[in-house]
């Protein structure tokens, strides 16, 4: 990133020009696949050389906690929860990505700045509020978006982890049942996405295709973004 | 209400009324609210008061973040505003519908003194709290910065705390004078917003009756037309929470 830029007001005390490493985030919807192939992709670029360290939506050593207890307490307004997902964020980017990529690590992003703004978006109808928030985030070099329709996506979460309360939008009362309301909450998150798409300029990737259709797609998009990679790869530890 | 001009000048559309405090640790600004708390009831309104990053969902994970050192400035900012949010949506919204009278010890300025001077950006922390209401009356205690210390050291207090003193700023190796480069520069971001937002300034050197007297004064001017719910002898425990949050760890 050798002209990172932040999305709106930076972090005023943190210059972000002296970042070697690449941001890469992978964006997408709840079951469409993202942690397998990040995990897929880490391999991939491990074995060529590449340092990667991935970061992935609510696991920050300070808030991770917090959120589950929150969400399971289930009294979260809109800007609480919009706000408890941009502390977790930027507590990850201080302690984490920033540092990783200032030793040139690759970073691969489960998850980015997109899924706050979508799922505050469906809960609010407002979109300038939550970008304002998150106007301390890094622009990542590249954002592969995993596009799926609801349909194939609803089979597809039934099939393995079935449906749950948040990904299914409970909160906001749209359906009658898990069933109903998933559906009308992820088409709402999804016709956001593909906004979002637009406006951003994501790398948009078939998200119905085979796993391994998918994973050789996204390697291709991937490679041109490291190809002015400067950093040495491989070299340093995983900062702490 | 997302409108960040709106803060100044639009007032809230509720029948309750909303009165904070502000000022720097040592100003006597909660000594002042309390005794105001104290009056209000004696004169038979129906009154709640809620503070500054006292919020069940966030108060824990602050204080984790102190002990571990890890908060950054802007980790502290966004905890502190989550924690607003959940305050003000669950203590302060409900009271001010109900046509009841609301004391806050310590506001959205006191982020915008102490955010901006940790370091995050001034149009940042003021478009974060854009979802606000604007207060009915906003109190700042102005105090010389050697006044609150002498206060602070001569006081319960004994000691002043790691965030409290700006430690995390690196100014000063010594408590004390750290706490002093660190108060001294809010201080100085407060005089800014107190003309940004038109607070009102008190003189918080004098004595706490005269100090308090002119509150009620101008409270009591403030209040006239207003019409005060009468009570329903409901004995208050928890407060608009459907389900209980287990304490995490």
């Amino acid at each position: 990133m050798v002209d990172a830029r932040y999305f709106g007001d930076g972090l005023t005390y943190l210059n972000p020009s002296d970042l070697k490493g690449k941001l890469i985030a992978i964006e997408g919807t709840d079951g469409v696949g993202r942690s397998t192939h990040i995990e897929m992709l880490q391999e991939w670029l491990e074995v060529q050389g590449y340092g990667v360290i991935t970061t992935g939506w609510t696991r920050s050593n300070l808030m991770s906690k917090t959120i589950e207890v929150a969400k399971a307490g289930n009294i979260l307004d809109r800007w609480s929860l919009s706000l408890l997902y941009a502390t977790d964020f930027a507590d990850r980017l201080e302690h984490q990505i920033i540092p990783a990529l200032r030793s040139g690590f690759v970073v691969l992003a489960d998850r980015y700045i997109y899924t706050a703004f979508a799922r505050d978006f469906v809960r609010s109808g407002d979109r300038k509020w939550i970008r304002d928030v998150f106007g301390f985030a890094l622009i990542p070099d590249l954002v592969c978006y995993l596009r799926i329709d609801v349909e194939t996506l609803t089979l597809r979460v039934i099939e393995t982890t079935g449906m749950n309360y948040w990904e299914s939008g409970m909160d906001l009362r749209l359906g009658d049942d898990l069933y109903d309301s998933f559906k009308k909450y992820q088409s709402l998150l999804i016709k956001e996405f593909d906004k979002m798409a637009e406006e951003f300029q994501f790398d948009v990737v078939d998200a119905r295709k085979s796993p391994e259709e998918i994973q050789s797609e996204l390697r291709g998009r991937i490679l041109p973004v490291l190809q002015n990679h400067t950093g040495v790869a491989g070299a340093g530890r995983v900062p702490a | 209400m997302t409108d960040q001009e709106g803060l100044k000048t639009v007032p809230h559309p509720y029948p309750g009324k909303l009165i904070i405090v502000e000022g720097i640790d040592g100003s006597g600004k909660s000594t002042q609210l309390l005794l105001l708390h104290k009056w209000l009831e004696s004169k038979g309104h129906k009154v709640f008061f809620t503070e500054w990053n006292s919020s069940d969902l966030v108060k824990d994970t602050t204080k984790r973040g102190k002990k571990t050192k890890s908060l950054t400035p802007t980790t502290f900012s966004l905890l502190h505003a989550t924690d607003f949010a959940s305050r003000l949506y669950h203590q302060i919204l409900p009271p001010l519908k109900a046509g009841m009278i609301v004391l806050a010890d310590r506001y959205m300025y006191t982020a915008f003194a102490r955010d901006v001077v940790r370091g995050v950006s001034r149009d940042w922390v003021r478009k974060m709290y854009s979802f606000a209401i604007r207060p009915d009356m906003a109190f700042y205690f102005k105090v010389p910065i050697e006044v609150a210390i002498s206060r602070l050291l001569g006081g319960t207090r004994g000691q002043f705390k790691y965030y409290e003193a700006g430690m995390d700023m690196n100014l000063s190796p010594d408590l004390t004078e750290s706490f002093r480069l660190f108060q001294s520069q809010i201080l100085a971001e407060y005089d800014k917003i107190v003309e940004e937002f038109s607070l009102l300034t008190m003189d918080a050197t004098q004595d706490i009756e005269t100090q308090q007297e002119h509150m009620r004064m101008l409270v009591e001017d403030a209040l006239r037309g207003y019409k005060p719910r009468r009570g329903t002898y409901g004995r208050r425990t928890l407060f608009w929470r459907r389900f209980d949050v287990p304490k995490s760890e």
